[in-house]
């Protein structure tokens, strides 16, 4: 089917959770209500004529700075049918949750996780939300678009801060300390710029 | 400090399975292929739990991408898998020029197409000579290494870099193909066909190779697109999906190749799989090499810093302290408002960037649909039930880069 | 009298001892050149000529590693087991005779007594995975002690095809035996307890296809994880003295031991060297071409293939001899 027949049978279906309809570069994206996004994708997945049986992706968007609140976009397929839909569900920013398509897609487990790692929004419904690719301890969402981009003393993850503690404390094991104090480093150093004259 | 002992001694135990015996296999083990963690909970030498740990590996790949330009990120994209380079770089760039709608020109099509599928090879006979490893088949590693070598003798030769290409061009490639090269290409896919028959008397009737592989990490056509499976690791399940076949990008639709397809889905299905996508593989390349049209290798407006620099495009580059080149893309208007999710078939699974544009110059948000990432993600389906030496020969027939997964 | 006897005994066993360390050294370096050629690379080259001072430098390298000792270990066990493993191994050699003369202790119960010592080796092993309080050590550890469990009887029962057809557990009688027999060695009318002994010779000493209790793909190196340095290297001339035992043990009960096809004047020991080489090469051999069983595939070939094979085999030889008497 057509991206955009397939948009206007699902605005057919849901008709109050369909916001807006955008096409570009001959892809179509169907912006969302949050509310039932778990029905829509189930719908999605097991209509005949549609079989989104395939999640490629899923990932979430900042669009605080364009004066909206989050977004998490769904990016589906069918390998029977061969075609392609974009869903994108409107979160706002005070309230930053989504319920789990888990139950849709086994495969969105940790693209969710990764979402909630990257951006803060929490899936409800979720069996193991936690963080993914960052530390358990880790402070801040870092693709939302006020994480800053250097961070400063304060700000800087703990764990790293340990480890330089770390590094400090062994560094008396190390080769610094051999050289740093004895008079052969010197002699050293005065030797090599003999031989380089 | 004791916080960060207490952090690296943590794995979330399930009430009920205190009895058992955790193992922690990585981030520094020799069959892990790289950072990966796995939390094994093993009731004899059977897994019973198997949760994978990744991220060790992260940069933040899509944070740079919102801080740089299109061009700028290309280097980068070498390092997601840093197996397959070419095969990122064409990938990023058919993206980018799908969402700026730049046209490629026939030849570069044509090898691009090539790159990509030499670098499905390469990567190939890596996962090859590392999952023959982890059987424990030293012999195949090192003939596989063998032709791998003449595949990246090959990469330098085109573009000076084995490993990290970034061959590619917004709107084309960087150097047309040189002689040599044409030359050392048509002998190599001459006798790389027999090579694959080397490899093949090696493993593909040996007893034990068959007694470890097959129905073993069993996973269903169905449970697998569950998961989100791509690329070989879901063909070898039965399912026929190929992004080369369902959306052809480059001048895959010209061409004339099969798609191989398993049918058990288990170890030894995916290992059959890849086997045959070498050959057929060869068979594009070959294709390629007579199709090759003369032309430019490059679209002459394409906003990027391709050589040769005219001295207008100079100027540009030189003032890329203030974002010149971006500066020099926007007086063209190429930009637009929207998002795009495109795809390729990397050798690993389907890689896809879903880019959301605001007009500027740069991704507002980029996301890196990572197939080793969901790949990694079905392990603990395939592994549980499975024994300790077993959980090594899944990971290897998953053909996971963890540089790609963490991004 | 006892005097001199106990020079000559100290002498014998020195020479003995030397010649076999040196045999471990060489043995590595021949792995390494029989693999690397039949990967299609060089092997060592660089240390002396042809590499051949590879074997040295690297024994010189792991004396003067440094010796970690996991703080969690169990240190007396943790010294004790490359020890025993090594000194298991080396008590073997007593009983082999290299030629009719030169045998350190001809003992009625030569067999007997390698069995047994091969099997205290593992206790090392055991002890080793136990003592180094890792978790892949451990596995290591388990892994080995069943493996040897299991293949000890299976070798065993190989060789009791030999010992029928010999009437003796005395290694240097065997080999006279064999001389005597029709086809003069015993691998030929043995088929079946050959192929038993070299399957079970592979998993006794740990080698490739079996090689699970160091499977560094899976367990990274099994027992000797936590060792380094010189206790590395205890474990590593354990494992090819090993070898060497196991090698003699198939030339003297199948292959005819110092017999061969003429005499070569004064090297008594040629054929029985010879032999030991073709076995040794066959080890290489193996690991270069074959893959690695699982844990569980390992023990069924042993208790559901090998063991009824091995019975098989003795019921046979027993049959044949009644019927040829």
């Amino acid at each position: 089917m057509e991206p955009l027949a397939i948009a206007d049978k699902l605005k057919k279906k849901f008709p109050d959770d369909v916001l807006d309809i955008v096409e570009a570069r001959k892809q179509v994206g169907v912006i969302l209500r949050r509310d039932h996004i778990v029905e829509i994708c189930g719908w999605l997945h097991d209509d005949p004529d549609l079989l989104f049986d395939h999640l490629l992706g899923l990932c979430g968007v900042d669009y605080r700075p364009k004066g909206r609140g989050f977004e998490v976009v769904y990016n589906l397929y069918s390998i029977h049918n061969r075609h392609m839909i974009r869903l994108r569900a409107d979160i706002p920013e005070d309230e930053c949750w989504l319920d789990s398509v888990i139950p849709v897609w086994r495969g969105a487990d940790w693209h969710e996780r990764e979402c909630y790692d990257l951006l803060g929004i929490e899936f409800r419904g979720h069996p193991d939300l936690r963080r993914i690719l960052l530390p358990e301890d880790w402070q801040g969402h870092p693709l939302r678009k006020d994480y800053p981009l250097s961070p400063t003393k304060k700000t800087e993850w703990q764990g790293y801060e340990e480890l330089k503690e770390l590094s400090k404390a062994l560094r008396v094991h190390g080769f610094q300390q051999e050289s740093s104090n004895s008079k052969t480093a010197q002699h050293l150093v005065k030797e090599a710029g003999n031989g380089g004259t | 400090m004791a916080a960060l002992e207490q952090r690296s001694m943590e794995i979330p135990i399930p009430a009920q399975e205190k009895e058992l015996f955790a193992l922690k296999m990585g981030p520094q083990h020799p069959a892990t292929h790289g950072v990966l963690r796995l939390d094994l909970f093993l009731d004899g030498e059977t897994i019973a739990i198997c949760k994978p740990d990744v991220g060790y590996l992260h940069r933040g790949f899509e944070k740079i991408a919102e801080n740089k330009s299109y061009a700028q990120f290309l280097p980068i994209t070498d390092r997601l898998d840093y197996i397959g380079a070419m095969a990122n770089n064409v990938g990023y760039c058919h993206a980018v020029e799908t969402l700026l709608n730049i046209e490629v020109p026939e030849r570069a099509n044509y090898i691009r197409t090539i790159v990509a599928e030499m670098s499905r090879i390469s990567g190939h006979l890596l996962w090859l000579a590392t999952h023959a490893l982890d059987i424990g088949a030293m012999t195949v590693f090192l003939y596989c290494f063998r032709e791998r070598e003449i595949l990246l003798d090959l990469f330098e030769e085109l573009c000076g870099a084995r490993l990290t290409t970034s061959y590619t061009r917004l709107g084309g490639v960087r150097q047309d193909v040189s002689a040599l090269f044409m030359d050392n290409l048509t002998k190599f896919t001459d006798d790389f066909p027999t090579k694959i028959a080397d490899y093949e008397t090696l493993i593909d009737t040996n007893r034990i190779w068959l007694k470890r592989t097959q129905n073993i990490g069993v996973i269903s056509g169905k449970q697998a697109v569950q998961l989100g499976f791509t690329g070989p690791t879901l063909r070898g399940s039965g399912v026929d999906y190929d992004v080369r076949k369902h959306r052809p990008y480059c001048v895959y639709d010209r061409l004339d190749f099969q798609v191989p397809l398993g049918r058990k889905g288990d170890i030894y299905d995916r290992y059959l799989c890849r086997m045959e996508e070498f050959r057929q593989s060869v068979a594009i390349i070959k294709q390629c090499l007579e199709q090759l049209p003369p032309g430019p290798i490059v679209n002459d407006d394409a906003p990027d810093l391709i050589m040769p620099i005219t001295p207008q495009r100079k100027v540009a580059a030189d003032s890329i302290g203030s974002s010149g080149i971006i500066q020099l893309m926007e007086d063209r208007n190429i930009y637009m408002e929207g998002d795009v999710y495109v795809s390729t078939e990397a050798p690993k699974g389907e890689l896809g960037f879903y880019f959301v544009s605001d007009g500027e110059g740069r991704p507002y948000r980029m996301h890196i649909r990572s197939p080793s990432f969901i790949h990694i993600g079905g392990i603990p389906a395939i592994c549980e039930g499975e024994m300790v030496a077993d959980v090594i020969a899944c990971i290897g027939s998953l053909d996971v880069v963890l540089g790609e997964c963490d991004r | 009298m006892a005097e001199i006897n106990f020079t000559k005994l100290l002498v014998h066993l020195v020479v003995l001892v030397d010649v076999v360390l040196l045999h471990v050294a060489y043995a590595t370096y021949f792995e390494r050149k029989v693999i690397g050629h039949m990967q299609m690379r060089m092997g060592p080259t660089r240390v002396g000529p042809m590499g051949l001072l590879q074997p040295i430098a690297d024994g010189i390298k792991l004396f003067f590693k440094e010796d970690i000792i996991p703080a969690a270990a169990d240190r007396p066990l943790f010294y004790a087991a490359p020890i025993i493993c090594l000194v298991a191994m080396l008590s073997c050699l007593a009983v082999l005779p290299f030629d009719p003369n030169h045998v350190l202790a001809d003992l009625n119960i030569g067999l007997i007594f390698i069995f047994a010592m091969s099997s205290l080796a593992s206790y090392g092993v055991v002890l080793a995975g136990w003592a180094s309080n890792s978790k892949y050590s451990f596995l290591g550890g388990m892994r080995s002690m069943s493996q040897v469990i299991s293949y000890e009887i299976a070798m065993g029962l190989s060789l009791v095809g030999v010992m029928m057809m010999t009437g003796s557990l005395n290694l240097g009688q065997i080999v006279a035996a064999q001389a005597a027999s029709p086809f003069g060695i015993y691998a030929i009318p043995q088929f079946i307890g050959f192929f038993v002994f070299v399957v079970s010779m592979l998993a006794e000493t740990n080698r490739v296809p079996f090689d699970l209790p160091e499977a560094e793909t899976e367990l990274v190196a099994g027992y000797c994880t936590e060792y380094s340095g010189i206790r590395f290297s205890l474990f590593f001339m354990a494992e090819y003295i090993g070898m060497i035992v196991m090698a003699s043990i198939g030339t003297i009960c199948f292959l005819g031991g110092w017999n061969g096809p003429f005499t070569v004047p004064y090297v008594p020991f040629f054929w029985f060297l010879l032999k030991i080489y073709a076995i040794m090469f066959f080890f290489f051999w193996v690991r270069a071409t074959l893959p690695r069983y699982r844990y569980d595939q390992l023990m069924d070939l042993g208790w559901k293939f090998l063991i009824p094979l091995a019975l098989a085999n003795i019921l046979l030889t027993g049959l044949m001899k009644t019927v040829l008497e």
